[in-house]
């Protein structure tokens, strides 16, 4: 395993694009939380909704990113061919599968952190002089929220992973997570029906997931914060059984 | 020395004017042999049908109140206070309007002063108290001064200015109703004359005040106003004596009650009047009617078909570099720039009418299904329905060639299919955060590839209606077509990349 682990940092090390893409998760995600809190007016009353919200809205734009980084980390081996030495390499399919899975925890882990450390600094820096409601790592709720706001960076690299594993094929996967994301935020817009809405928002990953970003209003969320983020969770552990299971059952 | 180079230049000359129609067929030869891509094709024009029913099943609004309907057959706002009493034939009625104060919701239960821009006040001439019954009134407002309006869509300004104490005038003459405005009450301005059919031998006529919702903050919250009306003269020979007010529509789609604590009355001593209303008489707008649908709502699917034209399209392109068939491609056809062309056009036919299948099939279907559900769906002429049809059409076909080009740029399908997906879908979230302001959203709607989805507007935005006309509401800042233009841009911009670096670059 640690030889496995090894092998896929390597991997993930020596090629261009990763590293790109995690500046880029980070530069996207920095940007968009930027951007969005410099054009919301504000006053020192509060800015008509949630900051700590808005602040990491950026994570919008940076998990599309982090869903290309996971794609790639497999689809890159069959579109190539790698992914034949790589099983010769490390015969246990499992294995394998699981050293990728760390070493896109690893690496989301840290992009993500550092996004969203930026896009609450610039948050700090943007936002006028809010009083008791300033962005402070050290209130309970924000901290939860940024924290929270990692690890869905981190579900939806695996979710990325265990998709692009099961389809293989980069664009179809790539296709399928941001589908899955974007789709349902957009669809209960339209959709009049409450109960339907709740529903949608309750099972779909993006919008479950954020939830956890939320902290203020809590009582008209569709589902709870670190439920939601279980929602999410759930999608990620149901990708990856479904990817880890195609791997070890088919030819490679 | 020469002919080596003038033998290619004839070669590509012959390429460019007899090859292009065998070019088209090779390429369109590609697509449809790859089973995927047609698969995708299909699967698009399904996801299209398939949301549509879902938008069509998962409303429900059997048992609620009806839709109010105005003369044009269009949904109306149709509820205020009505001080009344019927009219028969010909006549004319005069009154002073001396204040209009309203009051703005600022938490719950609480109300402070402020100003109304379209609260009404003044004279109304109705076929009854119904719904949706023709009427034309001459009326004070907030700030926009003295207005003649009949039939909820027709508007006209008067000449009088919104600080002066304001006399009004209403007169019939069989259809025909004429508003006058004044400052003293002896010299009158005449304002508009309105033909209004339908109102009847004997008709309502009386005092009326309407004040609807404040718009901000992304969205709407309801008001309240009062009106002093004084000197009401109506000509002798009048039948009915006694005034009756009430509530017109108090239960309605179109209007969102009474703000907490407050509620519609009226007094009387001699020909003073102090009378109290909510509401509107208006065109419904999306903000008015919010359990109201559009086609918009039932081609939600669009987006979807969206993300998988834009795979294939990426695809089309980025599968000759990954099974080294562009090598061939281009060895075949020395002038790269006319396989783009010739892939774009193959892409943007197929495309589009998958696409138009799909929202033909979709549109009838998600309404049907919708209407049986007791949904109330905006209506549209049956040509403005055919224009959001190809529109959407036009929409899938143009990203599928965005991602084509982008696909051709970066020779890699994840990062193209992220790229356009993000620029077109990315948009539709950040304008739903409800404390963007709606010059940004309105901004992000002009300017990104987004901006297309302007062709599937179908409510009309109206002047004399105080609305959020964002994005978000299904208004957008941008014609129909304008807004496939805009991505149609990006397209042909990204196209032109696209043929620059091929030619540039090694294959």
């Amino acid at each position: 395993m640690r030889l496995a682990l090894h092998a896929e940092w390597t991997k993930i090390r020596t090629v261009a694009s990763p590293l790109w893409l995690l500046l880029g998760t980070v530069a996207a995600t920095v940007a968009l939380s930027a951007g969005a809190t410099s054009v919301v007016s504000c006053t020192s009353s509060g800015c008509g909704g949630d900051t700590t919200k808005l602040t990491l809205i950026g994570v919008d734009l940076g998990q599309a990113l982090v869903a290309i980084l996971a794609v790639l980390v497999i689809s890159s081996e069959y579109n190539s061919g790698m992914i034949r030495t790589s099983l010769t390499a490390v015969p246990r399919r499992t294995t394998l599968f699981a050293a990728k899975a760390i070493t896109v925890t690893g690496v989301v882990a840290v992009a993500g952190t550092v996004a969203v450390l930026g896009s609450v600094l610039a948050g700090r820096l943007i936002l006028p002089d809010l009083g008791d409601q300033a962005l402070s790592l050290d209130d309970g709720p924000t901290l939860r929220a940024a924290s929270g706001t990692v690890l869905y960076l981190i579900l939806i690299g695996l979710l990325s992973l265990g998709i692009a594993t099961a389809v293989r094929d980069s664009a179809t996967s790539i296709g399928g997570v941001l589908g899955l994301l974007y789709i349902v935020p957009i669809i209960s817009q339209t959709i009049s029906d409450p109960d339907w809405q709740h529903l949608l928002e309750k099972i779909a990953p993006m919008s479950a997931g954020l939830a956890i970003q939320t902290t203020t209003n809590l009582g008209s969320l569709p589902i709870s914060p670190w439920a939601g983020l279980g929602v999410t969770a759930g999608w990620a552990a149901a990708a990856l059984l479904a990817g880890g299971l195609l791997l070890r059952m088919r030819d490679s | 020395m020469t002919s080596p180079s003038t033998t290619s230049h004839r070669l590509s000359q012959r390429v460019q004017r007899d090859g292009f129609f065998q070019l088209l067929h090779a390429e369109w030869s590609k697509f449809r042999t790859v089973a995927g891509w047609v698969i995708g094709m299909t699967a698009a024009a399904l996801t299209m049908v398939l949301f549509a029913l879902l938008a069509g099943i998962s409303g429900n609004q059997k048992g609620s109140p009806s839709v109010p309907i105005g003369p044009s057959g269009g949904p109306v706002t149709d509820s205020f206070y009505f001080v009344h009493q019927p009219l028969a034939g010909d006549g004319s009625i005069t009154v002073s309007v001396s204040a209009l104060n309203s009051s703005i919701p600022e938490g719950p239960g609480e109300l402070r002063p402020g100003t109304v821009p379209w609260a009404k006040a003044g004279l109304i001439i109705k076929k009854g108290t119904d719904q949706g019954s023709p009427y034309a009134a001459i009326m004070v407002t907030g700030s926009h001064g003295v207005r003649m309006q009949h039939n909820y869509v027709h508007d006209t300004a008067g000449p009088v200015s919104a600080a002066a104490a304001r006399w009004l005038r209403l007169d019939r003459s069989g259809d025909a109703i004429t508003g006058y405005a004044s400052t003293d009450g002896t010299n009158w301005t005449k304002v508009a004359t309105a033909r209004v059919s339908g109102l009847g031998s004997t008709a309502q006529i009386g005092l009326f005040v309407a004040s609807p919702p404040a718009v901000g903050g992304g969205g709407t919250a309801g008001t309240v106003s009062t009106a002093t009306f004084g000197d009401l003269r109506t000509p002798e020979g009048w039948a009915g004596g006694d005034w009756t007010g009430g509530q017109v529509g108090a239960k309605s789609p179109t209007f969102a009650g009474y703000p907490e604590n407050a509620s519609g009355s009226f007094t009387a001593s001699d020909a003073r009047f102090t009378v109290t209303g909510a509401g509107d008489i208006a065109p419904a707008v999306r903000d008015s009617l919010p359990t109201g649908g559009q086609l918009r709502d039932i081609l939600t699917g669009t987006f979807a078909a969206l993300i998988v034209v834009i795979v294939v399209g990426a695809l089309f392109i980025t599968e000759e570099y990954r099974n080294k068939m562009i090598h061939l491609t281009l060895a075949a056809s020395p002038r790269r720039s006319l396989v783009l062309v010739a892939k774009a056009i193959v892409l943007w036919a197929v495309t589009f009418v998958a696409g138009l299948v799909g929202a033909i099939l979709a549109t009838p279907l998600g309404e049907r299904l919708a209407r049986g559900n007791g949904v109330y769906i905006f209506p549209v002429p049956s040509s403005t329905e055919l224009r959001v049809e190809l529109g959407t059409a036009a929409l899938l076909a143009t990203a599928s060639v965005l991602a084509l080009a982008v696909g051709a740029i970066f020779r890699h399908s994840a990062g193209a299919v992220t790229t356009v997906v993000v620029a077109i879908v990315l948009p539709y979230i950040l304008i739903a955060i409800p404390f963007m302001p709606a010059a940004v959203s309105k901004g992000v709607a002009t300017v990104t590839p987004g901006a297309a989805f302007a062709v599937q507007q179908t409510l009309v935005p109206y002047d004399q209606v105080a609305s959020n006309y964002t994005p978000y509401y299904g208004y957008y800042p941008l014609a129909p077509w304008a807004g496939v233009a805009v991505l149609a841009g990006y397209a042909l911009a990204s196209l032109a990349v696209a043929a620059v670096v091929l030619s540039r670059r090694d294959a």
